[in-house]
């Protein structure tokens, strides 16, 4: 069993909350990275999902814009990135690793070379924004190959027939896009999460993850009981941002403070 | 090659042009452009909307654009004749505006309150502003915060026009950026806005309905050429950027076998300098702004910054269809420097009284060194996709002058 189910069923016994976390690789210096995601992990976060700057990321908000671009100005790459998993697991065999990013780099590392050397790496799965459905099939069937799960997003504007159709090509969990926007925007409703989440719910064994938007332990609580778990992202890159002259112990520190607030809330439902 | 190929059935469903174009945008976006792939596809036939793009393509846009014969400068470089496809003279200044007016039409069956664009040069935001002025659409241009400066004079056009130009800060802080901003505008809007997109790029099907859009260029330049010079021409030269002032002369003679096409992409300091924008001379295939096409990157798939003196031409990718003819052969894409697409703007302007814009002025620029190679009786027709006064400053700069 993958190292993503395996967790997911974990969570799912003992009856609790998944929390995934998204950082990007590099950012806000590459130092950072390593020892924020152990930190990370320390707090309770159950799947690391680990942002591969692009030059010109298209779905993501102000926030983590700053974030690809920091990252880059380091010259932090795919290849840098799993060579970076590769270190983490070193001392953690168990944290899934998911990657997140878009489509161009993965197509210039070359598809087969890169799912193997991902599954090397000990990466468990990869998110691509820009890659749906449709124009998936070819690296999907490498991951598939290296038993890499393919994380797919649904989003408020996708249809029920639509959305049985992505959830026959899932694995490990589904990515529910809580708004219509980029990551970190301002204005997520937890009621239509709701109405969706119950449509959606309906169709898939798999287990049902919600992100963008969430900023606060309140709203991470709110939305973590309408779904399996939930995603956060922007409030702690916008923490990295803002610590860029800090050292990386304190970087992963203040990450983890934050981490622990959201487990704590998700904890209490 | 190309003999046996049907045209016309590009984009498949899916909006492949063998392996580029396609869909490469996250799921939020997914419906909208099934929703305007399936509002296309209604009216792309339907005679009513059809009469109603030539109408205003007759009474607001000024078509049929000319067919000019270019006798002085054909004579100065005595080869072949020379036929300009006069889009300059359009109403805004540029070939934009023909899809601009359909994309609006669409837009209007649509019932969207509010259009977005992203423009590089100005003059695709100028056509869009110009649009929905006309029709009362709430309008915001995303534009390259280095793009607002070097092309003032459309910007300050505009906002007279009614619409909100925003300065993008981000990445490069030019065209590609702009078009970012406007996806993310659209994902988080897209209940209410109809983005229209200013060339054929793009998701789905963006890069077909701006050709066919664009394809008029093409259809009257063909017609005119029979009428005017009693047959086909044996050469097509335009400028490539996104690519749909090329698309749109090229489209409708695809199937004729015996006309050679050029795109010209901007050289920028010269392809050898990495300082250019010519992804289909010097780039390799990749996924950016929702298609697979022929882009400008580094070794590990980042999107590398272009240079050229037209901001027009400052892209790093290209329209889908041309990575495929490329590929296939049908068209010959070459490159233009910046100091040969500026030495063919002075020679037009003093030549033929005629001020191209720097993006054709590199079209015009190869069409100096192909005429002389070519005999008298033989034709070229290039596509002067639009008037240079919006460079007049850049020109000026360069000259060392403030005007
Ligand atoms: C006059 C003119 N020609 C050409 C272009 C390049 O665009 P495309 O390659 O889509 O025709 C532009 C773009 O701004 C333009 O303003």
């Amino acid at each position: 069993m993958s190292r993503i189910s395996q967790r997911l069923n974990q969570a799912k016994a003992s009856g609790k909350k998944i929390l995934v976390a998204y950082v990007v690789n590099g950012d806000p210096f590459p130092q950072a990275t390593l020892p924020t995601l152990h930190a990370m992990v320390a707090q309770g976060v159950d799947v690391i999902e680990l942002g591969v700057p692009f030059s010109d990321p298209m779905a993501e908000g102000p926030v983590i814009q700053k974030g690809h671009e920091r990252a880059l100005e380091h010259g932090t790459s795919l290849k840098g990135t799993l060579e970076l998993v590769k270190q983490f697991r070193a001392t953690n065999n168990t944290t899934p690793v998911v990657l997140m990013g878009y489509a161009n780099p993965v197509e210039r590392f070359g598809y087969s070379e890169f799912a193997k050397a991902a599954a090397n790496a000990g990466v468990d799965g990869l998110l691509t924004v820009d890659l749906p459905p449709e124009e998936v099939v070819v690296l999907k069937a490498e991951l598939d190959a290296n038993g890499l799960d393919n994380i797919f997003l649904l989003a408020p504007t996708t249809t029920v027939e639509r959305a049985k159709k992505i959830a026959a090509h899932a694995s490990g969990f589904l990515y529910y896009v809580s708004l219509k926007g980029v990551t970190g925007a301002g204005h997520l409703d937890v009621d239509s999460v709701k109405s969706k989440l119950a449509e959606f719910g309906q169709l898939t064994d798999l287990p049902l993850c919600v992100g963008f938007g969430i900023k606060d332990p309140e709203t991470a609580k709110a939305i973590a009981g309408l779904a399996d778990g939930v995603v956060i992202g922007s409030v702690l890159v916008d923490k990295m941002g803002s610590q860029a002259d800090k050292t990386a112990e304190e970087i992963a520190a203040s990450v983890g403070a934050i981490i622990s607030g959201i487990r704590n809330a998700i904890d209490t439902l | 090659m190309s003999q046996s190929i049907d045209y016309s059935a590009f984009p498949n469903e899916e909006g492949h042009f063998g392996p580029y174009g396609g869909r490469f945008v996250s799921e939020t976006l997914i419906y909208a452009l099934d929703e305007l792939q399936s509002i296309y596809s209604r009216l792309k036939d339907d005679p009513g909307f059809q009469a109603e793009f030539d109408k205003d393509m007759a009474h607001y846009v000024g078509r049929p654009s000319p067919l000019y014969l270019a006798e002085r400068w054909t004579r100065e470089l005595g080869g072949a004749q020379i036929y300009l496809k006069r889009e300059d003279l359009n109403h805004t200044g540029a070939h934009k505006v023909n899809n601009t007016i359909g994309q609006a039409l669409l837009a209007k069956f649509t019932g969207k309150s509010r259009v977005i664009a992203e423009t590089g040069a100005g003059q695709h935001g100028v056509a869009t502003a110009t649009v929905a002025a006309r029709l009362g659409l709430k309008c915001r241009v995303y534009m390259g915060a280095e793009d607002v400066k070097r092309q003032a004079l459309n910007v300050y056009r505009m906002k007279l026009l009614g619409a909100e130009v925003f300065p993008v800060t981000s990445g490069s802080r030019t065209l590609k950026d702009a078009m970012n901003e406007a996806m993310r505008d659209w994902a988080t809007n897209v209940d209410d806005t109809f983005y229209i997109i200013g060339t054929v790029a793009g998701p789905h099907p963006y890069p077909q309905l701006v050709r066919d859009f664009q394809s008029i260029i093409g259809r009257e330049a063909r017609r005119q050429s029979l009428e005017q010079a009693g047959r086909l021409p044996d050469a097509l030269v335009a400028c490539v950027g996104g690519g749909s002032n090329a698309i749109g002369l090229f489209h409708p003679f695809l199937t004729d076998e015996s006309v050679k096409m050029y795109g010209v992409e901007a050289g920028g300091l010269g392809i050898e300098t990495g300082k250019h924008a010519a992804p289909l001379n010097k780039g390799i295939p990749g996924v950016l702004h929702g298609n697979r096409t022929y882009l400008m990157e580094d070794e590990n798939g980042q999107i590398i910054e272009t240079h050229s003196v037209s901001a027009g031409l400052d892209y790093p990718g290209v329209g889908p269809e041309h990575s495929w003819l490329k590929d296939i052969g049908r068209v010959n894409y070459v490159v233009i420097n910046d100091d040969e697409a500026l030495a063919a703007f002075r020679k037009i302007t003093k030549t033929e009284g005629i001020m191209p814009a720097l993006e054709s002025s590199h079209a015009l620029a190869y069409v100096e060194k192909l005429a002389p190679t070519m005999s008298k009786d033989q034709i070229i027709i290039a596509n002067l996709s639009g008037r240079g006064d919006k460079d007049i400053l850049t020109v000026a700069g360069l000259d060392g002058i403030t005007v």
